[in-house]
C-alpha cells in the first residue's frame, strides 16, 4: 500500500479515538472541567503529562537539532528533562496542596491581590499563545507534507479536532486523549529509532547502540561519527563552539522554563494529593526520559547515516526513470542517490545544488579539508521524518510517524488552550470581575473561551507560518517562564515573608525585561556583539530570573509583611493533609 | 492536626532532603554535563567520551532517581511526623 494511504488511515483512526474519548468524558462541573475531578491516577497523570509536554518540536524537531548541533544539542536534552526535578522538589506537591484550579488562583491568593492575579494572568496567556501558535504550524506542515492537504486546511482539521475534546470535556477529556496521544507518539518515535540503532550498531537498544560500536567493527559509533564529520570539515560531534556560560545560561532557562510552565504545572492539580503530584511528576519523566533519551541517539545515529548515504552519491535529476539510472550507476562501481532522498526532495526539505558540475552530491562542513564547497542542505525535521525510510521500513510505519507527530502536536496544543480558557473563564470572570458568577455559567464562560482560544490559535498558526519563525517564539517561552511565573511561585512557597509588592514586581520585571532582551536581539536587528555577558536570547531568562529573585525579596522587605492569614496559608500547603484532618 | 513544633521539624527535614538533591541534580547536569565536561571527556564509558555522555543521557536517569528517591524519602519523613499526605 502506498505511504499516503497508510498515513490517512493512521490518521483518521487515532482521530476516531480522540473524538470518541471526547464524547465519552464530558465535563459536568467546572471541577471536572479544569482539573478532571482532581481524581487522575498518578502514573496516568505522568503519562498525559508527557504527551502535554512533548510538542511538535520534541518530536520532529529535536532529534535533527541534535544530530546538527552535536553537544550543543545537549541544552534541550538536559533543559527539558532537569526541570521536572524542579517541578517535584519545589513546586507541585505544594500547589496541589494548594489545592485550586490556576496559577494565577495560587498567586492571586497567595499574594492577596487581584491585581497579582491579572499579571499572572498576562504572564500565562503571553506564555501560552506563543507557545500555541507553534503547535498549530505544526499540524498545518504534516497535514500538508503527508497527506497532501493544504496548510490552511490542515490547521482547520486540527481545531475542530482540539474544538471537540477541549472544549466538551475540559480537564477530563484533555487528560484521557493525552494518554491516547503518548501512546501513538512513544510508538511512532521508538519504533524506527530500533530499527536504525539496528541497522548501525546492532543493538535495538537505541541507549544502548548510542554508546556501541559501529556493526562489524571495534570502533565506537561516536568516536567513528567525530571522524567523519571532522573530516568532512564540521565541528567535533561531541564538542560545540557555544561559550560555556551560554550553554550553561540556556540549559538553566530552559529547566526553569519547564518549572514555570502553567500547563505542566496544570497537569499536577488534577491528582488526588501532594503525594500523588510527587509520585506523578516522577512517572511523567519516565515517560519523557523514553523519549529524550532515545532522541541523541537517533540524531548521532542519522547523521552518520545520513553522511554515509548522500556524501559523494551520483545524483539523478530524472526522477521517472530512477530505477534504471541507479541501475546503471551501481554497475559502474558507484553509489546512486537513494530512493528516499528522492521522494524528501519533493518537499523542499533536502536541496543538492551541483556548485562543481560534477554530478555527485558534496556534502562539506565550513572547514573542509579537501576545499571542496557544500551542495547539500537538509532541514532538520528531516531526520525523523525519513528515518522510516533511511531505515527501509514498511510504509505504515511512516504513516505512524505522521499520527505521532500530529499527536504530540495537539496534545500539547490542548494543554495550553486550557491554559487560556481556565485564565479568561475562572481568573478573570470568576475571580476578578464578576465573584456572583456560579458554576453553570462558569463552565459555560469556561467552554466559550475555549472555543475563542481555539479560534486565536488557529489564526495565529496561519499568521506565524507567514512569518517563519514560530520555533524561535516556542523557545523564549521559556525564557518568559523562567522569569516571570518561576520566581514568585517558588518564593511563595518557600519565603513566608514575600508580599504582593515584591510579587508584583518581581513578576513585571521579568516579563518585560526577558521580553524587551528578545525582541531587541531577534527582531529589531540587534547584533550578538551586544549580547550581555554573551548569553544568547534563549538563556537570558534565566539571568532575568535572579534579576526578579532579587527584586522581588528586595520590594518585599522595604514593605510589610503580607497579612497572618496569607502566612497561614503558606503554613497549610508546606504540611500536606494537616487541612483534612 | 500536627503540633505546631512537630510542622517545624517537618518542614526543616524536608528542605534538608530538597537541598540535598538539588545539589545532586545540579552536579550531574551543570557540573557533569557542562563545568567539568571537557575534563569528563577524557574518560570514556564504552567508547562515548563521559562528559558528553552525562549531557546527552546519563543526566537524565539520575534526574528520574531523584524525584523518586524524592518521594520513597517524604514519604518515609511523613510517617515518623505522622503526616497523612
Amino acid at each position: 500500500m502506498d505511504q499516503t494511504i497508510w498515513s490517512y488511515v493512521f490518521v483518521s483512526l487515532t482521530f476516531s479515538v480522540y473524538i470518541g474519548i471526547a464524547l465519552w468524558s464530558r465535563a459536568g462541573s467546572t471541577e471536572d472541567f479544569y482539573v478532571a475531578g482532581h481524581d487522575v491516577h498518578p502514573i496516568v497523570n505522568g503519562m498525559a503529562t508527557a504527551a502535554d509536554w512533548m510538542s511538535a518540536a520534541s518530536f520532529l524537531s529535536m532529534a535533527g537539532l541534535i544530530a546538527f548541533l552535536g553537544y550543543g544539542g545537549s541544552v534541550y536534552l538536559m533543559g527539558w528533562t532537569g526541570g521536572y526535578v524542579l517541578l517535584a522538589l519545589l513546586l507541585a506537591p505544594f500547589l496541589r496542596e494548594f489545592g485550586k484550579f490556576t496559577v494565577p488562583d495560587f498567586i492571586g491568593d497567595r499574594y492577596y491581590s487581584s491585581f497579582a492575579r491579572i499579571v499572572a494572568v498576562l504572564c500565562a496567556l503571553m506564555i501560552s499563545f506563543t507557545y500555541i501558535a507553534g503547535q498549530m504550524k505544526g499540524v498545518g506542515v504534516a497535514f500538508s507534507g503527508f497527506l497532501g492537504i493544504p496548510f490552511e486546511a490542515g490547521i482547520l482539521i486540527g481545531m475542530v479536532i482540539v474544538f471537540f475534546y477541549a472544549v466538551l470535556g475540559g480537564m477530563k477529556g484533555i487528560t484521557y486523549t493525552q494518554v491516547a496521544q503518548y501512546c501513538v507518539l512513544i510508538f511512532a518515535y521508538t519504533v524506527p529509532a530500533i530499527f536504525i540503532s539496528i541497522i548501525i550498531t546492532n543493538n535495538p537498544v537505541p541507549q544502548l547502540g548510542f554508546i556501541s560500536n559501529v556493526k562489524g567493527t571495534d570502533i565506537a559509533m561516536l568516536d567513528k561519527l567525530n571522524t567523519v564529520v571532522t573530516d568532512l570539515g564540521f565541528l567535533e560531534y561531541t564538542s560545540t563552539n557555544k561559550s560555556m556560560f551560554d550553554v550553561f545560561c540556556i540549559t538553566a532557562a530552559l529547566m526553569f522554563g519547564t518549572a514555570g510552565l502553567p500547563h505542566v504545572i496544570i497537569r499536577f492539580f488534577t491528582v488526588k494529593s501532594a503525594k500523588a503530584a510527587r509520585v506523578s511528576a516522577g512517572w511523567a519523566l519516565v515517560f519523557i526520559a523514553l523519549l529524550y533519551t532515545t532522541a541523541p541517539a537517533v540524531g548521532a545515529f542519522a547523521r552518520l547515516n545520513f553522511i554515509d548515504t548522500i556524501n559523494e552519491a551520483v545524483y539523478i535529476g530524472d526522477t521517472e526513470n530512477y530505477e534504471i539510472r541507479a541501475a546503471e550507476i551501481i554497475s559502474l562501481g558507484d553509489n546512486p542517490v537513494p530512493q528516499w532522498y528522492k521522494s524528501w526532495e519533493k518537499t523542499g526539505l533536502l536541496k543538492f545544488e551541483d556548485k562543481n558540475g560534477d554530478g555527485i552530491m558534496q556534502y562539506r562542513g565550513p572547514n573542509a579539508p579537501d576545499g571542496l564547497e557544500n551542495e547539500v542542505n537538509p532541514n532538520r525535521d528531516i531526520f525523523v521524518l525519513a528515518n522510516p525510510e533511511i531505515a527501509r521500513l514498511p510504509g505504515w510505519v511512516i504513516g505512524l510517524v505522521v499520527a505521532g507527530g500530529l499527536a504530540a502536536a495537539l496534545s500539547t496544543a490542548a494543554g495550553l488552550l486550557m491554559v487560556i480558557s481556565s485564565a479568561i473563564s475562572h481568573d478573570l470572570c470568576r475571580r476578578t470581575l464578576f465573584p456572583k458568577m456560579n458554576d453553570v455559567a462558569e463552565l459555560r464562560v469556561a467552554r466559550f473561551s475555549a472555543a475563542g482560544a481555539v479560534l486565536c490559535a488557529g489564526l495565529l498558526g496561519l499568521f506565524a507560518s507567514q512569518l517563519g519563525f514560530v520555533a524561535q517564539v516556542v523557545a523564549f517561552a521559556f525564557g518568559l517562564a523562567a522569569a516571570s511565573l518561576f520566581p514568585v511561585i517558588f518564593l511563595g512557597v518557600f519565603w513566608k515573608r514575600m508580599n504582593k509588592e515584591g510579587a508584583v514586581s518581581s513578576m513585571l520585571f521579568g516579563l518585560v525585561s526577558t521580553l524587551s532582551y528578545i525582541i531587541y536581539f531577534k527582531f529589531l536587528g540587534g547584533s550578538q556583539a551586544g549580547w550581555w555577558f554573551g548569553v544568547s536570547p534563549e538563556g537570558i531568562g534565566f539571568l532575568f530570573m535572579w534579576g526578579a529573585l532579587v527584586l522581588g525579596i528586595i520590594v518585599s522587605l522595604a514593605t510589610p509583611s503580607p497579612p497572618q492569614s496569607v502566612q497561614d496559608l503558606v503554613e497549610r500547603i508546606r504540611v500536606p493533609g494537616a487541612n483534612q484532618t | 492536626m500536627v503540633k505546631p513544633i512537630d510542622r517545624k521539624a517537618y518542614w526543616h527535614a524536608t528542605i534538608r532532603l530538597t537541598s540535598t538533591l538539588l545539589v545532586i541534580w545540579f552536579m550531574v547536569s551543570f557540573g557533569a554535563g557542562i563545568l567539568f565536561r571537557t575534563f569528563l571527556d577524557e574518560f570514556s564509558l564504552r567508547g562515548a567520551p563521559l562528559g558528553f555522555w552525562f549531557a546527552q543521557n546519563g543526566s537524565i536517569y539520575v534526574f528520574v532517581g531523584l524525584i523518586f528517591y524524592y518521594c520513597w524519602a517524604m514519604n518515609k519523613i511523613e510517617l515518623k511526623f505522622g503526616i497523612n499526605g
